[in-house]
């Protein structure tokens, strides 16, 4: 796959201009007028967005799918009928079945389990740790910082899958090294985002008078620091989500992922790949659930990316909250 | 400028050191002996114990980094577990496959996003802009390999058009080495090109919108004049950097569509030492993509602090 995608372009933006705001602002900071609360402002731009509101749908559907997928299966997924092997889409077998006449959709439908598990816990990892290493260095300063940033150069050196596959390759491909792979992979990202946003909070006028009366360096960073950093972070976690679905895709697609029997996305490929000749059906479901759920986590986080941009939603209240398109 | 080149080599040095100690420390986070594990049921003793010492496992840790550091400055990578050629043998008869494939990609990248990015940003708003939208946003979220593997399906399988995979040389016979690099050239350019839209299309508009755009435009000259000789031309540096960039990505990025189409490249060579378990060749194959992104990513800011003056003096 064409590697750091779907988060290199944008992963940098929220860090250039991180002042954004957030729900737990202090009074001192907010315009006078605005106690409307914040979510629910941003929900409302969201769901202007036709895109970010198709992608929310999109999501809503696949994770009611991960979560009800034993009750949405038609056949067990691993259950072999040799004799029905390459079977065409059909109505007993919506999308065919494949070299083990395995039903395609009841394994499709438990993939998108496996495949939401992956990205939901390896990007759990890279928040947690990114955060805080973001945070600490941001806050900090000094030879901390340093050191800090020196090491996410050096970790961005290395393109995303084959960072990813060299990890995978020392602890072993299994379900659960594919996640802490990813996890690590996607930790110095959000360090960076953090950091820049820590950065241009660290010497604000608030932050600084706030300090002189006496709070303590945790009650700065949870109470001001943290909430000042949310929208950078929320947008980020969104589209590392896609792209951790890609990536998980793309390791197991190679076999340094999920192993077999597991239904994960990217081994059905790998095995449709095998038998292209006997079945369309097999490439053609798997890929298009992938893309599907990717694409809604991007047009997610374009879609919170605007909705939490101050300067965007200064612009789509000037229009009275209208569409909330690009530009 | 001086002072801007030498800042800029220092960090990539720094960077590329960093990478070289990530890369030697890989074969020591194998849980267990590396060297058995690679052997697995061909254990054979004697073998062990010169693969050992050849890759300098006998040794204190910190003497292997530098004798490793060393011996790497000098292009000795150290040889294969599996097949005792030398890594940096192996990982050169492989590199003319990876770097045709992506300069390819990046030109079917820039073919695609060059008109794209540009009509998007000059009918901003119109139904082109939205369909050169749509395409980025399709083209970011497609997992490349599959859409190799629709490819393959419709102008292999169906069509009979393309051979399915595998490489020939360009040289040896360009007809089928053509052919042969169509498919993975566009499932790989295509990608490429979805992104790029998205920075020329910004970097249209930006120039489109700056101050001495406006004023060539008041001045009353001509449409076609302000857009080739005022916004082009400043929309042209930062198309020039993130092609650049996506090149260096994209070395590491063709891995997976190198194994989709069987294409010999380093990114195949690195997955199968990953199967194998043949940890000098992985080692070496990561450092080279990781120093060629860090060599690619100097260049380019160099060359583009050249042709910017602002970057050097900010």
């Amino acid at each position: 796959m064409s590697d750091d995608r779907p988060d290199q372009p944008p992963s940098d933006e929220p860090a250039e201009e991180p002042r954004q705001p957030s729900a737990e602002q202090p009074e001192l900071e907010r315009p006078e007028g605005e106690h409307r609360p914040q979510w629910r402002q941003t929900l409302a731009i969201l769901l202007s967005n036709r895109a970010a509101a198709v992608g929310l749908v999109v999501l809503i559907v696949m994770v009611l799918t991960a979560v009800f997928a034993d009750q949405l299966i038609r056949f067990p997924i691993n259950e072999d009928n040799i004799a029905n092997r390459f079977a065409p889409p059909s109505a007993d077998h919506w999308f065919g079945t494949d070299d083990l006449g395995r039903d395609v959709y009841s394994r499709v439908v438990m993939g998108a389990r496996v495949s939401l598990q992956v990205a939901a816990i390896s990007v759990t990892i890279s928040l947690v740790a990114g955060t805080l290493l973001g945070l600490i260095a941001g806050y900090r300063g000094g030879w901390l910082d340093t050191v800090t940033m020196r090491a996410v150069d050096v970790a961005f050196a290395f393109p995303a899958v084959l960072l990813a596959i060299a990890l995978v390759a020392v602890f072993g491909p299994s379900l659960r090294n594919t996640m802490i792979a990813i996890g690590i992979v996607f930790t110095p990202i959000f360090a960076r985002v953090v950091r820049g946003s820590v950065l241009s909070v660290r010497e604000d006028l608030y932050i600084r008078a706030i300090r002189s009366l006496g709070a303590s360096d945790g009650r700065i960073i949870l109470r001001h620091v943290l909430p000042n950093v949310a929208a950078p972070v929320i947008v980020q976690t969104s589209l590392s989500l896609a792209f951790a679905i890609l990536l998980e895709a793309a390791l197991s697609f190679v076999g340094a992922g999920v192993q077999r029997p597991t239904p994960a996305w990217g081994l059905m490929l790998a095995d449709a790949q095998r038998f292209i000749a006997q079945g369309w059906w097999l490439s053609v479901f798997p890929g298009m659930a992938i893309f599907v759920t990717v694409m809604a986590f991007n047009l997610m986080g374009d879609g919170l990316r605007d909705a939490l941009d101050p300067r965007q939603r200064t612009l789509i209240e000037a229009r009275g909250a209208g569409g909330g398109e690009d530009e | 400028m001086a002072g801007y080149v030498a800042k800029r080599v220092a960090q990539s040095l720094l960077a590329l050191l960093g990478v070289s100690v990530v890369v030697f420390a890989l074969i020591h986070l194998v849980p267990g002996d590396p060297v058995r594990t690679a052997l697995g049921t061909r254990f054979d003793q004697e073998l062990y114990e010169v693969l050992r010492a050849r890759a300098g496992l006998d040794q204190p840790l910190v003497v292997q980094y530098f004798d490793w550091l060393f011996r790497a400055l000098q292009g000795d990578l150290g040889v294969s577990f599996r097949t005792g050629q030398p890594v940096t043998e192996a990982l050169m008869q492989r590199l003319p496959a990876t770097a045709l494939l992506a300069v390819s990609a990046v030109l079917v990248g820039l073919v695609i996003a060059l008109p794209a990015g540009i009509i998007s940003a000059v009918r901003q708003g119109k139904v082109s802009d939205y369909v050169a939208n749509a395409f980025s946003q399709i083209g970011v979220s497609i997992p490349d390999f599959w859409y190799g593997i629709l490819l393959i399906l419709l102008f292999a399988q169906t069509l009979r058009w393309l051979p399915p995979f595998g490489y020939t040389s360009l040289l040896e016979d360009p007809v089928d080495g053509l052919q042969r690099l169509i498919m993975p050239a566009l499932t790989t350019g295509v990608v490429t090109g979805a992104i790029l839209t998205r920075f020329v299309r910004s970097s249209v508009l930006e120039a489109m919108n700056s101050e001495h755009v406006r004023f060539a435009r008041a001045k009353g000259l001509p449409q076609r004049h302000v857009f080739r000789h005022h916004v082009l031309r400043n929309a042209w540096n930062p198309i020039v950097t993130i092609t650049g960039l996506q090149l260096g990505t994209l070395l590491g990025g063709i891995v997976v569509v190198e194994v989709v189409f069987a294409w010999p490249g380093i990114g195949r060579l690195a997955l199968t030492a990953v199967e194998r378990r043949d940890y000098p060749v992985l080692q070496g194959a990561v450092l080279l993509i990781a120093a060629a992104f860090l060599i690619i990513n100097l260049v380019v800011d160099l060359l583009y602090a050249k042709l910017d003056p602002r970057i050097r003096s900010s």
